[in-house]
């Protein structure tokens, strides 16, 4: 183990969030909470990013008078990156939900599990 | 490190986790929704107004908003064929 | 007390009586039994031999579906422990959190923040950063919110070839209690919502002086436009909204971004003059051609907001022809 783990509190938070969206992605069966894991990961990526922009005691970067100096401001590229990504996962949650509730029209449930069965059992009929 | 920040983080990994664990899809929904509040202050902490803003309207808003209308809409499904499944009973 | 009240209100709007039930499958397996679906299956497979539709109809049987939900489930798990373990001892190696010489705090940003101002002549440099030096990137995004926008339409569409979707579909429309909006919903939409779109509008507007820009204004246009379809009925909002409206719209934001941006690389790109004056920086009309491509961008993710709501509530959109 390095030595920041605790230091790097926002990152370790980013990835915990991270992991947890992930273990629910993978191990709850019901679709609408795959999105909300699929959304947690989102997040905790964007907490990251915009981690890993942040330097201590430096104000957002709106330039204010007179000041221009780079050494003023924090980095500006991480916001701009999860501006764009925060705006684009929820396009992507919208789609997921939709595809949820034509699934839904189809089989009647929300469990991918009895999903799979049921679209196993038509095959087998048809 | 600041106690404010810890103790945001915390609430934030404790949401997940609830989100995750709750039984019933609206509770998880509308802790989901929390979460989002909590990480549009949590941006405001990392100096990011812009993120802020974008998260409290959609993370808090539209996704959420988004959420409820998909489990709405499956409920009308379910009314629907059951009504449906009725009428063809009585018909038959 | 009144907040239970309030939160059963609306868990009733969402899901009808009861509280909905998570389906179990991995339970008892009695869900699995309720269907015969396996004994159909390996009937069915039985006619040709081999290891394969042996290994095949042990997975359709109930013990071989419990056994791989088992098996699944303690793999899924040891993979998700191990790749959070392996996230959390990259942090743990990774330089400290908000220390000034991070290797990300390179010659990037420090040119961006240094020369943003004489190059863009945006005074927040992240509006800067998206809608001039990486304007190309903000228009392939803005693409895929229209992309997400018309995929959405088409899967929540009111059409349906097959008996079963035309049965279920055409009748969410004439939903039997058209419940009345509420009237403290009403009464707050009606003060809330007018200053709600102004603010958006705001901060689409003010997007290259302070903290905002198209998404965050867009999205909060968005968002009041929701507001006001629910308090006041979506009716009266698609006497202007209709899906083709806001897809025409969508289409000629993004078109005009397209040519706003196109001229400035005609022109050579990389900030050689493009007969674009930046502006006096801190006037509302500066900063080039940031102020109408936040405008573009605010549409598009406005519309798409908007549209999401609209295919999602029940009913979904009118195409208005």
């Amino acid at each position: 183990m390095g030595p920041n783990l605790l230091a790097n509190y926002y990152e370790t938070a980013a990835m915990l969030i991270f992991g947890i969206g992930f273990t629910a992605l993978f191990l709850s069966r019901n679709m609408i909470k795959k999105v909300i894991g699929f959304n947690l990961m989102d997040t905790g990526m964007f907490l990251f990013l915009a981690a890993k922009g942040y330097v201590e005691g430096r104000s957002a970067p709106i330039l204010t008078d007179g000041v221009r100096s780079a050494t003023a401001y924090i980095n500006p590229v991480p916001a701009g990156l999860v501006l764009t990504g925060i705006v684009v996962s929820v396009s992507v949650t919208a789609f997921l939900l939709a595809l949820t509730v034509r699934l839904y029209l189809k089989y009647r449930t929300l469990n991918l599990d009895e999903m799979l069965q049921r679209s196993r059992r038509n095959e087998a009929e048809s | 490190m600041n106690i404010i920040t810890i103790f945001l983080l915390t609430f934030l990994i404790v949401c997940a986790v609830a989100a995750c664990l709750a039984r019933n899809l609206l509770v998880t929904v509308i802790i989901f929704m929390g979460y989002s509040l909590v990480m549009a202050v949590v941006w405001l902490f990392l100096q990011s107004p812009d993120l802020a803003i974008t998260e409290a309207t959609v993370g808090a808003g539209v996704s959420s908003i988004l959420f409820f209308l998909t489990l709405r809409r499956i409920r009308t499904i379910d009314t629907l064929a059951d009504a449906d499944a009725e009428r063809e009973e009585e018909v038959s | 007390m009144a907040s239970y009240r309030l939160f059963r209100r609306f868990a009733n709007w969402v899901e009808g009586e009861e509280v909905y039930p998570i389906p179990e499958i991995e339970k008892n397996g009695s869900s699995v039994r309720e269907h015969p679906i396996t004994e159909d299956m390996a009937r069915v497979r039985s006619s040709d031999e081999g290891v394969g539709t042996l290994l095949r109809r042990w997975m359709d049987s109930p013990q071989g579906v419990a056994a791989f939900r088992r098996v699944y489930t303690v793999t899924a798990a040891l993979l998700c422990a191990a790749i959070v373990t392996l996230l959390l001892v990259t942090v743990s190696y990774l330089p400290r959190f908000g220390a000034p010489d991070n290797p990300a705090n390179n010659e990037v940003p420090r040119r961006y923040i240094e020369q943003g101002l004489s190059e863009t002549g945006a005074i927040n440099v992240v509006a800067g950063m998206i809608l001039d030096y990486r304007a190309f990137d903000t228009l392939g995004e803005s693409n895929v919110l229209f992309a997400a926008t018309v995929a959405v339409l088409i899967l929540l569409r009111d059409d349906g070839e097959g008996k079963k979707k035309k049965r279920a579909i055409p009748e969410l429309k004439q939903e039997p209690e058209r419940e009345r909006p509420d009237p403290i919903l009403r009464a707050s939409a009606a003060v809330v919502g007018p200053f709600a779109l102004l603010y958006g509008v705001y901060v689409i507007l003010n997007g290259h002086l302070s903290a905002g820009g198209g998404f965050s204004g867009g999205a909060i246009l968005g968002a009041a436009l929701m507001l006001l379809s629910a308090a006041f009925g979506q009716e009266k909002l698609e006497r202007v909204f209709t899906a083709r409206r806001c897809k025409a719209l969508t289409f000629l934001a993004l078109m005009c971004y397209a040519l706003l941006k196109s001229w400035s690389f005609y022109t050579g790109a990389n900030h050689l003059p493009s007969g674009i004056p930046l502006g006096t920086p801190g006037s509302i009309l500066s900063g080039g051609l940031i102020l109408p491509l936040n405008i573009c961008v605010g549409l598009v993710v406005g519309c798409t907001m908007y549209s999401f709501y609209a295919c999602f509530r029940s009913g979904g959109m009118r195409d208005g022809t």
